[in-house]
């Protein structure tokens, strides 16, 4: 049973990058830009967030820099793939091969080394008065980061906003079909630069769950390849801002397993692959591709463009 | 008074007139055909008016005042509505949802969702619509999809309706479903054009025509001062033989090609479900039915491209049951359904589309593998001139020719290639007139010389001219397989939708 809950604890704080990055993918997907660029995004939200505490020394500050950051990779992302009409993946990879880079850069200016920041304030953990005394949830999430606190209540704001205003229907008719959002006046660039801004601030709280909220210090490619699983999980959740959140579990739960079996006689590296060998093969048997919106990657041509 | 009128509208693109000094209007309250042939420029027109394209010069005037119409948004405040050919739809939200989109009520920042359904609700009982708001679009047909369109228009309060061949994608029972559609708004004061090429439609539904022709106007009449013929001739801007001569079709000819209980799953949907077919030589087998229904995968069948069935398949004696798309062109020509994916290569010119899937023959190949490109060209140059493709020549890229001409090409590399049994699976999808009466012709005289023909067709006009049986298809079976002439139009459209007539009537 102990192994059980420390597993399921484990694949909870696992999960909290993961979820943001996929509640960012799953965001501008849902406006029909497909976002390669979530680990680019993860990355330098992970390293602004230790700069913001850094400089002020909360770590409060950091996450409003994590967000600001992610945004502004969003938006320059929104750029090129919308203004500049780009294929959306490379992008993407574009993102990813900035955000590597100027984080390495930055390393060196601001702490001169190459591979970790100083250590920084970070978040800690928030104990809510009620939930900690309920049993077994209390051992799950009694004592965890304020970011899973944040990521539920981000998670329910945009299941809210998508399928309950005027404003979601716009962005989910935008992902299935732009030109005819366009034709009935919807202004198709404008939801997608916001959408794309908010995947970024998504996706950099994401990253700084990885530094302020967890080892309290930036690493050099301490995303590792999340934001990738991240676009995964999106697929898996078909696209549902709930759905994508509880599939991070997947990974999370694999992640975790794999923690805390490292001590058993099997090759260490074996044992390593698991969290992304359950990505693949949950990608592979499960078929929600008919879910995704529409037209998304499709480059939308205002009139008179 | 006119609720439409368009003063010396001219367009062109590039060198080419879409429109050269056109000058329409319409009555209020009437419903108008705009008739012509594909690249008449009846689409630019109406796109000008909706202001999707802006006009090189005229002006526009509704209800005899002149406005400026810059964008659909405003067109669509001016009262004007098109329901485009392909829809502007998303499956996946409700019908609902796809009405009100960029007008949605509100109650503060909440979409008011049963709100929008009861507002549909209402508008659609006051015009005599079956439709529940709540439906999910994907899940309508096409004809009830088009109402959405209309109940689209209808929302936003628009008093003149376009229509973009409203009912190329319907059947028989849908189209007199749509035309009653169409007079009850006719009845409420509203104005109606519609974008046909269809002479049989505008003699059923219009008050009057505007006929265009190669973006110039012909002329505008009243539905009582013209008939088919006439306006067929106006259309096309000379005499149009409309009817085929074929001789009686001959009993006891040999079986060229049959499909014996043939299933295909595709997409984990059953496309063809125990499926089987005979054509014999000297006949032509229509094969009707509402897009959808297994055409597609029949022709892959057919073709090869599938082969993963079961079932068995054979051409003549030869069992070719999952063989490849290569070893069935040896027996059978075909002309591809959709021309532009599977018809020709975009990148090559006409001489290399000529020979495409035949290159191998002696005739093209020199034994050591080279093409013979000074025989082939100067084969391509005769079919270019015995088939009236109009091109510069073999050196030409296909792709830069008319929609008709290229089908010309497929259509004279079929004949040229052909043992006697074909496939034509549309072949006259989005061809000019002439080019349809140049391979309706060809047809048959292919079936007077004793070819098998397989004829898949959307187009029930041409399934009911050509065929001497004709299979109608329905969710991947043969609903009906019948001579042509024990069919009547509202039967054939009956086993198009899933209804016996037979067992309705007993």
């Amino acid at each position: 049973m102990d192994f059980v809950m420390n597993l399921l604890a484990g694949a909870i704080r696992v999960t909290i990058p993961i979820g943001f990055a996929a509640l960012a993918g799953m965001i501008s997907e849902r406006a029909g830009v497909i976002n390669m660029g979530l680990e680019g995004m993860m990355l330098i939200g992970a390293f602004f967030s230790v700069v913001g505490s850094y400089i002020t020394g909360s770590p409060w500050i950091g996450l409003i820099f994590a967000m600001v950051s992610g945004a502004m990779i969003g938006l320059l992302m929104s750029v090129f793939a919308i203004g500049f009409k780009c294929e959306h993946m490379l992008t993407g990879v574009a993102a990813n091969l900035l955000a590597s880079g100027l984080t390495v850069v930055l390393l060196q200016m601001i702490w001169n080394t190459r591979g970790k920041s100083e250590a920084v304030n970070g978040l800690g953990v928030v104990s809510v008065p009620v939930i900690n005394k309920i049993p077994i949830i209390k051992d799950l999430i009694g004592t965890i980061s304020p970011l899973f606190y944040i990521l539920v209540a981000l998670m329910l704001i945009v299941w809210f906003v998508l399928y309950h205003t005027p404003i979601g229907l716009r962005i989910r008719v935008v992902g299935d079909n732009p030109f005819m959002a366009g034709s009935m006046g919807v202004k198709v660039y404008r939801i997608q630069y916001a959408c794309m801004a908010l995947s970024g601030a998504l996706a950099g709280l994401g990253g700084a769950y990885l530094s302020i909220g967890d080892i309290n210090m930036f690493s050099k490619g301490m995303v590792a390849g999340r934001g990738y699983i991240a676009l995964s999980m999106v697929i898996l959740g078909g696209w549902h801002p709930v759905g994508v959140v509880v599939s991070g579990l997947v990974y999370g739960v694999a992640q975790s397993l794999q923690f805390r079996i490292q001590s058993v006689k099997i090759p260490a590296q074996l044992v390593q692959m698991l969290p992304y060998l359950v990505t693949i093969l949950v990608l592979f048997f499960v078929r929600s591709k008919n879910k995704a919106p529409a037209m998304e990657g499709v480059h939308y041509y205002q009139k008179g463009e | 008074m006119k609720a439409v009128e368009m003063l010396g509208i001219t367009k062109s693109f590039g060198s080419k007139f879409a429109s050269s000094d056109i000058d329409f209007h319409v009555e209020k309250g009437e419903i108008h055909s705009l008739l012509g042939e594909n690249g008449a420029g009846k689409t630019t027109l109406m796109n000008i008016l909706f202001g999707m394209i802006k006009p090189d010069s005229g002006k526009i005037l509704l209800n005899e005042k002149e406005v400026k119409i810059d964008s659909p948004l405003e067109a669509i405040d001016n009262g004007i509505s098109m329901v485009h050919q392909h829809f502007m739809l998303v499956d996946n939200l409700t019908v609902a949802e796809n009405i009100v989109l960029g007008a949605e009520p509100h109650k503060g920042i909440l979409f008011d969702r049963e709100g929008a359904f009861r507002e549909i609700q209402e508008i659609a009982d006051r015009y005599h619509f079956v439709i529940d708001p709540r439906e999910m679009v994907g899940n309508l047909s096409v004809g009830i999809k088009q109402r959405v369109e209309i109940l689209k228009a209808l929302y936003h309060r628009s008093d003149i309706l376009i229509l973009d061949e409203p009912t190329a994608v319907l059947t028989p029972q849908e189209v007199n479903d749509l035309f009653k559609v169409l007079n009850e708004l006719k009845a409420d004061g509203k104005t109606i054009i519609i974008i046909t090429h269809k002479l049989k439609e505008t003699m059923a539904i219009a008050d009057s025509v505007t006929i265009l022709r190669r973006g110039e106007l012909i002329g505008r009449y009243s539905i009582k001062e013209v008939d088919e013929q006439k306006l067929a001739d106006l259309m096309v801007g000379r005499l149009v033989n409309f009817s085929v001569e074929k001789k009686p079709m001959k009993d006891d000819m040999p079986v060229k090609l049959s499909l014996k209980n043939i299933s295909l799953k595709k997409n984990g949907k059953q496309a063809l479900n125990d499926l089987s077919l005979e054509v014999h030589a000297g006949e032509i087998l229509g094969v009707a039915g509402v897009e959808g229904n297994g055409q597609s995968e029949l022709i892959e069948v057919l073709t090869g491209v599938a082969q993963h069935y079961d079932g068995t398949y054979m051409i003549g004696d030869a069992d070719v049951t999952n063989k490849n798309a290569k070893t069935i062109l040896k027996y059978m020509a075909n002309i591809a359904e959709d021309r532009r994916a599977r018809g020709y290569v975009k990148s090559f010119t006409n001489w290399e589309n000529m020979i495409l899937g035949y290159h191998t023959l002696s005739d093209y190949m020199t034994k050591a593998g080279f093409l013979k490109t000074r025989e082939i060209r100067k084969i391509t140059e005769d079919e270019i001139e015995a088939n009236d493709i109009r091109t510069e020549g073999p050196l030409q890229l296909t792709d830069s020719l008319s929609g008709g001409n290229v089908q010309k090409l497929i259509v004279a590399r079929m004949l040229r290639h052909q043992k006697g049994l074909v496939l034509a699976a549309q072949p006259t999808r989005g061809v000019d007139i002439g080019a349809i009466e140049y391979i309706h012709g060809e047809l048959i005289k292919l079936r007077d010389a004793g070819a098998a023909v397989i004829l898949i067709s959307a187009e029930l006009d041409e399934i009911v001219k050509l065929s001497d049986r004709i299979a109608v298809l329905y969710e991947g079976r043969v609903a009906a397989l019948r001579k042509a002439e024990e069919f009547t139009e509202s039967e054939l459209g009956s086993y198009m939708l899933g209804h016996d007539p037979e067992k309705e009537e007993a």
